[in-house]
């Protein structure tokens, strides 16, 4: 029961849930208290026990219905006891092995057992990679007796005494081995998904942002997530700061009510460090619109888990779209901001000057303004003026340019002449770019 | 393992028994859950949308266990001396100047400074015992002498640091005042927290508890919920209006109705007298299933193809 329960938590593991090992001695303990024998009483328990979210919870139920997931073994053919072959005990009698006469009787509960038990004995769990997949089926068949199966054909075959018997053998030697795999196959599914993601992932943070791949954008969907959850949760934490100099005499007169009111303790004033409030410009000019959706996703995700966030998006002009991102879904929404002013071929100038219209009343000493874009205005005016109006009110302003730096300046790029009037422009080109970025930047909005 | 609830609880069942006697019918996992909690001494965290029992699920297992029911109210700025214990300082105060005499009566025997500190050491732990602390629901529950079910509704509204505080007495049932000492539970209470996730609550509290998800219930469940909170309604309408509960969560409203509305949103019905769903009853009553203007007009477009299917669960033709 052991090696099944770690077995598992190593499957559920791989899917994504987060157990660590305190959490496994619990459920070790917990599974010990309600017994083995109920299949749903243990399902129940193991996800109260190990789930801390809903959606680790779904993962894991998901994963304990797949693993126990046990399709029985059916050689070959479907009708019971086949023909007139007489019972096992006869089989051992004709010297047979015993994988053999387990076919032979279609003994389907026999077989599961001993293909369960063989892939036990090789460490089948172990699997990691698709392609070893037919090596360890092949493990599996040897453990349950393969070689002495063929003994037995060959055998029977030669003494030419039953040839029938020795082509169902034959035939149920195949279908065994289809299980086998198919069985694999299914623990391919259960204990690689971690490796397999893992690797995916670690790449998915390195590629190029204008490079990615129709495929990988759900998981990129939720890398994203993750990472602005993440930035979020560490940053925003209020926090608290004493203004020394100002006596809170009510809370220094309860503290020392014990002294009979002579301030033995001190209490100070204190005051809440508001978070800082962000402005982010999203570019979703045909320029960028490789990387448009994903910057959309980003700004999605970050004014999902950060309060306060107000977003912009621009190509030829420029939108508040703070309300559709809290509205709507993330893909109506990215398709809703796309419908509105994607693709249009950028105006730096006309769209600073929307932005002045809109938010400049609100861009103060808390501020920190965030500009996504590649600076390429088709030579309209870029109106350096409005930037440096920005940049004079506000706290921060950063650039984020998804352009490799090497291309900065070239062409219709205007990054060059923008760049005095930013805090700091970065290029940000990858996933990883960006999350260093942005936590930069809450470290120092602090 | 705790043997002190064994006997009560020999098994799930009994527990699902239990709840179920007090007029709480709790799903599978439900009892699954304050099972477990009670044979591990675990915290049970409890999370769901508003509505669907968490906090009676407390109630109902205080009832059924025979034990008192302390309930703590989390919001923000709680801290330890509004959840915890706090010194009774006008009865110290009150008590030092009744004393007053005593106290030179007994130091006027010492001569010295010194001796006469010493002696005054001699006392005054008295000031600082539990005398004259006030117990506040955290500490109350642990010193409940047959035990007790702790409720610490709404976790998620109280700070980050209240939420660190909490986990010595979540793990260990004990809590430390400096001036005392450490005082451990007398028989450890049964812990239920609620959360209606407006944050995410810290790992380590999470790695703590067992995370019990209490969703909307499905559609036999809540029948049975409304036939024990409302005994003797008529089966069939009984049928109708938990079906019509039901397809309302199917659409895509702001706030669903909960289990509570339901059984308010039953009495009302009842009130009315109406022995069957019609389209025009249920218009009058949505606004104690529908709490937004917004929901309002959604839900009330798609009432009479609502009720007509109701109607249809519930067996009659319309």
């Amino acid at each position: 029961m052991t090696a099944m329960l770690l077995d598992l938590l190593r499957a559920a593991r791989g899917a994504g849930v987060r157990i660590s090992v305190a959490e496994s001695i619990d459920a070790f303990r917990s599974a010990e208290v309600v017994g083995y024998t109920d299949r749903q009483t243990l399902k129940d328990t193991l996800s109260l026990t190990l789930g801390k979210s809903i959606e680790d919870k779904k993962l894991f139920e998901d994963t304990f219905d797949l693993y126990f997931q046990r399709e029985m073994v059916s050689s070959g053919e479907a009708e019971a006891p086949a023909s007139p072959r007489q019972p096992s005990a006869d089989g051992e009698a004709d010297g047979l092995a015993p994988l053999s006469s387990m076919l032979l009787d279609n003994d389907q509960a026999g077989l599961a057992a001993a293909m369960e038990g063989a892939a036990q004995a090789i460490g089948a769990s172990n699997i990691a990679l698709f392609t070893q997949t037919n090596m360890f089926a092949w493990r599996i068949l040897e453990q349950m007796g393969l070689p002495e199966l063929d003994r037995d054909i060959a055998h029977l075959r030669g003494d030419g005494a039953d040839e029938a018997t020795a082509e169902r053998l034959e035939q149920m030697r195949a279908a065994l081995g289809q299980q086998a795999r198919a069985y694999m196959e299914r623990q391919l599914t259960l204990f690689s998904a971690g490796t397999t993601r893992e690797i995916r992932e670690g790449a998915l943070r390195n590629v190029r942002l204008s490079q990615l791949d129709r495929r990988d954008m759900d998981r990129m969907r939720a890398l994203v997530r993750d990472m602005a959850k993440q930035i979020a949760t560490r940053y925003s934490r209020k926090r608290w700061q004493d203004r020394r100099g100002h006596l809170d005499i009510r809370r220094t007169m309860r503290r020392n009510m014990s002294f009979d009111s002579i301030p033995f303790h001190t209490v100070w004033k204190r005051s809440r460090i508001d978070r800082p409030s962000i402005m982010v410009l999203c570019d979703v000019s045909g320029s960028v619109a490789a990387v448009a959706r994903f910057l959309l996703m980003f700004l999605y995700s970050l004014a999902d888990v950060l309060a306060g966030i107000r977003s912009f998006a621009y190509s030829n002009h420029l939108i508040e779209v703070s309300d559709i991102l809290a509205r709507r879904e993330i893909d109506d929404a990215i398709e809703e901001v796309m419908k509105i002013v994607g693709f249009g071929s950028s105006d730096y100038g006309r769209c600073l000057a929307d932005f002045s219209e809109i938010a400049m009343r609100n861009v103060n000493r808390q501020t920190t303004v965030i500009i996504l874009g590649d600076a390429r205005g088709n030579r309209n005016e870029p109106r350096i003026d409005i930037m440096k109006q920005i940049f004079e009110r506000a706290n921060r302003v950063i650039w984020l340019n998804p352009e490799p730096q090497s291309l900065w300046g070239t062409g219709d790029s205007d990054i060059l002449r923008y760049e005095p009037f930013c805090h700091q422009v970065t290029p940000c080109g990858t996933l990883v770019q960006l999350e260093r970025v942005i936590s930069e930047m809450m470290q120092q909005a602090q | 393992m705790d043997t002190h609830f064994s006997d009560i609880i020999p098994s799930i069942e009994s527990v699902q028994v239990g709840l179920g006697s007090t007029g709480y019918i709790p799903s599978r996992q439900i009892s699954t859950a304050l099972f477990l909690a009670m044979r591990l001494g675990k915290p049970i965290l409890a999370e769901g949308p508003a509505g669907v029992g968490k906090t009676e699920l407390a109630k109902a297992a205080a009832e059924f266990l025979g034990l008192p029911l302390v309930r703590m109210q989390c919001y923000d700025g709680l801290d330890e001396s509004k959840a915890l214990y706090e010194w009774k300082y006008g009865k110290q105060l009150l008590y030092t100047q009744i004393l007053k005499e005593k106290v030179s009566a007994v130091l006027s025997k010492d001569d010295t400074m010194e001796s006469a500190l010493n002696r005054l050491h001699e006392f005054d732990d008295i000031f600082f015992s539990e005398r004259f602390l006030e117990p506040r629901p955290l500490l109350k529950a642990l010193q409940e002498p047959k035990g007790a079910v702790l409720l610490i509704d709404e976790i998620d509204k109280a700070d980050e640091e209240f939420e660190a505080f909490l986990l010595e007495i979540l793990s260990d049932h004990q809590v430390t005042i400096p001036e005392i000492g450490t005082i451990s539970a007398i028989v450890k209470p049964v812990v239920i927290l609620t959360s209606n996730n407006t944050r995410d609550l810290g790992d380590a509290m999470k790695r703590r508890c067992l995370h019990l998800h209490i969703g909307y219930p499905d559609a036999k469940l809540e029948e049975q919920i409304i036939d024990s909170r409302i005994p003797g309604i008529d089966a069939s309408l009984r049928r109708q209006l938990v079906s019509f509960v039901q397809q309302l969560r199917g659409l895509d409203l702001r706030k669903l109705p909960s289990v509570s509305e339901t059984i308010d949103w039953a009495r009302a019905i009842l009130l009315l007298n109406a022995s069957r769903l019609d389209s025009a009853v249920v218009q009058d009553t949505l606004n104690l299933l529908l709490k937004f203007e917004g929901d309002m007009t959604m839900g009330g477009k798609a009432v009479p193809e609502m009720v007509h299917k109701a109607l249809r669960d519930g067996g009659i033709e319309a």
